[in-house]
C-alpha cells in the first residue's frame, strides 16, 4: 500500500501531468474550433438522444451490444469445437484435423472486414434459398463468428495444450475414455488457465461490432457518422467513442482482476 | 496350474522403446493373487516404463500382458475396460486439481462404473474414514499436504475396487516426514491381500513388505527372489554392486 508521502507525490504528479495536457492542448492555434467541433455539450446530448433527423446513437449502441452479445455465445461453442477437433488423435481423424487448421489459417489470415464484404455481399449475391435473404446483422454476425473463433480456438488450443499429459494419464488410468478425460479433467482446466485470454479477445470483439456498419446496419459508429454529415459536428464520434470504453472498462478491469486471483491461486498452490 | 491359482498378473517378453532408446529388453513376470512384488533399480532401470505397460498407458512394442488369465494386450480388447481393474498411482500425485477430494475419488466410479451419486460417495466417505482422511473431503488438493495428496490418490485408485495395484515410486516426491503415513497405509493393504506391483526406493520396505523382490538393471530383471535373500545374499554381481551403493548411501 502506499504511504501518506507517496500518496502526495502521486497526487501531485497526476495533477502535474493532466495540466501540462490541458494547457498544451489550450494554446494549440485551433483548439476553440475543437472544443466546439467535439465537445459542445449541445451536440454532446443531442446526438446521444436523437433527434428527428438523425438517429439516437444511444439506441444504436444496442444493436451494437446485440451484435456483441449473440456472436460472443456462438463463437464460445465454434471455436471450442474447432480447438476440439484439432486435438483429436489418430489417422482416421486426419480430414477433420486438416479442416480444423485451415480453418484457423484462413480467417486469421484475412481482414475482418474483407471478411464482412464477401459474406454480406456474396451469400446474397448467390441467390440461395433461406441464406442469400438473411438481414445485414445476421450477415454481420456470421463474419464476426466466423474470423474470431479462429483467434478464440487457438486460446482454447493453448490451454488445452498446458494441462500436463499426467493429468490425461491419471484419467484414462482410472478407465475413462480418451472424450471423458477430455471433458472431465483436461477441459474444465484449460478453460479455467484460458478465461483472461478470452476476455480480452471479447474486449476486441466489442469494438469491432462497428464494422458491421460497412453492410449498412446503423450502429453506433454509423450513428455518429450520420450525425456528423448532417450537423458539420463531431461531438457524436466522442459519445460513441464514450458509450463503447463505457463497455470495455468495467471488462477489462475484470480481466485484470481474474488475472490477479489466478495468480494468487497458482502461488498458494506452489507453497503446499 | 490350477484353475484358482491363476495369477493375477503375467508379463511375458515385454519389450518397449522410446526412439532408438530400448527402455523395457523382454520382461518376463508373474504376480500370484496377494503377492506382493517390488521392482528395485537405478533411475532409468524402465521400473516406471514397466508399470504404464501394464496399464496400456503406454502401448508395448512386443510382449503380452495378461491379467487373470485374459490376455489384455489381444488385439479388440478394450483398454479403458482393463484400466478399470488396475488401480494405478504415481509419483507426482496427478489429482485433478480442479477438483474437491471427493469429486477426485468419486470421478471414475460414477462415470466409468455408472455408479450413482450417493452410493459413490458413500463407498468414497468410507475409504476417506479408513485411512484417516474425511476431514479433507471438500478441499482442494493444493490446500493437501504431500503426504495427504498421495494418500487421496491411492484411495482414488482403490475407489474403483481394482484387482492388482501399481504404485509407481509413490514416496519419490514426498518430504522424508511424509514417507511413513503412505507406507503404512501400502502396508495396511498389503496386510489385507492386495495385490501389488510396487516400483521403489525404499529399499527398508521393500525389504518389509515384499513377497518378491526383482531387481531392474537396462530393461531386464537381472535377478528376482525373496527380499531376507536378495538384500543379504545377493547372487548377480550387479544387484550387490547397486545394494552395496545404496547402503553407503545409508538407505537400507
Amino acid at each position: 500500500m502506499l504511504g501518506g508521502r507517496a500518496v502526495l507525490v502521486s497526487s501531485a504528479s497526476t495533477v502535474l501531468f493532466f495540466v501540462v495536457i490541458v494547457v498544451v492542448v489550450a494554446l494549440a492555434p485551433g483548439s476553440e474550433l475543437v472544443a466546439e467541433r467535439f465537445f459542445s455539450p449541445f451536440h454532446l446530448w443531442r446526438s446521444l438522444v436523437g433527434s428527428e433527423s438523425e438517429p439516437s446513437i444511444l439506441s444504436a449502441f444496442l444493436l451494437n451490444v446485440y451484435i456483441f452479445a449473440i456472436s460472443e455465445v456462438l463463437i464460445l461453442i465454434l471455436a471450442l469445437v474447432i480447438a476440439v477437433v484439432r486435438q483429436i488423435p489418430g489417422p482416421v481423424f486426419f480430414p477433420f484435423r486438416m479442416v480444423a487448421v485451415a480453418y484457423t489459417d484462413l480467417f486469421r489470415g484475412v481482414p475482418l472486414i474483407l471478411v464482412l464484404y464477401i459474406i454480406g455481399f456474396g451469400v446474397p449475391g448467390l441467390g440461395m434459398a433461406f441464406f442469400s435473404y438473411l438481414s445485414d446483422v445476421t450477415y454481420g454476425i456470421i463474419a464476426l463468428v466466423l474470423v474470431y473463433s479462429a483467434y478464440v480456438a487457438e486460446v482454447y488450443r493453448a490451454g488445452i495444450e498446458s494441462v500436463h499429459d499426467s493429468q490425461n494419464a491419471a484419467a484414462r488410468s482410472l478407465g475413462l475414455s480418451r472424450w471423458q478425460s477430455l471433458r472431465f479433467v483436461v477441459l474444465p482446466q484449460a478453460v479455467r488457465r484460458v478465461i483472461p485470454p478470452l476476455l480480452n479477445d471479447f474486449i476486441g470483439l466489442q469494438k469491432d461490432t462497428a464494422l458491421v456498419s460497412v453492410l449498412g446496419s446503423i450502429e453506433a459508429a454509423r450513428a455518429a457518422q450520420i450525425y456528423g454529415a448532417s450537423q458539420f459536428n463531431y461531438a457524436s464520434y466522442v459519445v460513441a467513442a464514450l458509450l463503447f470504453i463505457l463497455i470495455t472498462i468495467p471488462l477489462a478491469r475484470f480481466t485484470d482482476r481474474l488475472i490477479a486471483r489466478d495468480k494468487r491461486r497458482r502461488e498458494a498452490g506452489a507453497l503446499a | 496350474m490350477t484353475p484358482e491359482k491363476t495369477p493375477a498378473l503375467v508379463l511375458e517378453g515385454v519389450r518397449k522403446s522410446f526412439g532408438e532408446n530400448e527402455v523395457l529388453k523382454g520382461i518376463d513376470l508373474a504376480v500370484a493373487p496377494h503377492e506382493v512384488v517390488c521392482l528395485i533399480g537405478a533411475s532409468g532401470s524402465g521400473k516406471s516404463t514397466l508399470l504404464r505397460c501394464v496399464n496400456l498407458i503406454e502401448p508395448l512394442d512386443a510382449g503380452r500382458v495378461v491379467v487373470e488369465g485374459e490376455e489384455i494386450t489381444a488385439s479388440g480388447v478394450d483398454a479403458n475396460h482393463i484400466r478399470r481393474r488396475i488401480g494405478i498411482v504415481y509419483q507426482a500425485f496427478n489429482l485433478f486439481p480442479h477438483m474437491t477430494v471427493l469429486r477426485n475419488i468419486t470421478l471414475a466410479p460414477r462415470e466409468v462404473l455408472g455408479m450413482d451419486r450417493a452410493e459413490a460417495e458413500e463407498r468414497a466417505l468410507a475409504l476417506l474414514e479408513r485411512f484417516g482422511l474425511s476431514d479433507r473431503r471438500d478441499e482442494y488438493p493444493d490446500r493437501l499436504s504431500g503426504g495427504q495428496q498421495q494418500r487421496v490418490a491411492i484411495v482414488r485408485a482403490l475407489a474403483m475396487r481394482p484387482s492388482l495395484m501399481l504404485l509407481d515410486e509413490v514416496t519419490s516426491a514426498l518430504d522424508p516426514e511424509l514417507v511413513a503415513e503412505v507406507l503404512s497405509l501400502i502396508r495396511e493393504l498389503a496386510s489385507e491381500g492386495m495385490t501389488m506391483l510396487i516400483a521403489t526406493h525404499e529399499m527398508g520396505f521393500a525389504r518389509d513388505i515384499a513377497d518378491r523382490v526383482c531387481f531392474l538393471e537396462e530393461g531386464r530383471i537381472l535377478e528376482e527372489g525373496p527380499p531376507e535373500r536378495i538384500f543379504t545374499s545377493p547372487e548377480n554381481p550387479r544387484t550387490r554392486r547397486f545394494l552395496s551403493r545404496i547402503i553407503a548411501a545409508g538407505r537400507l
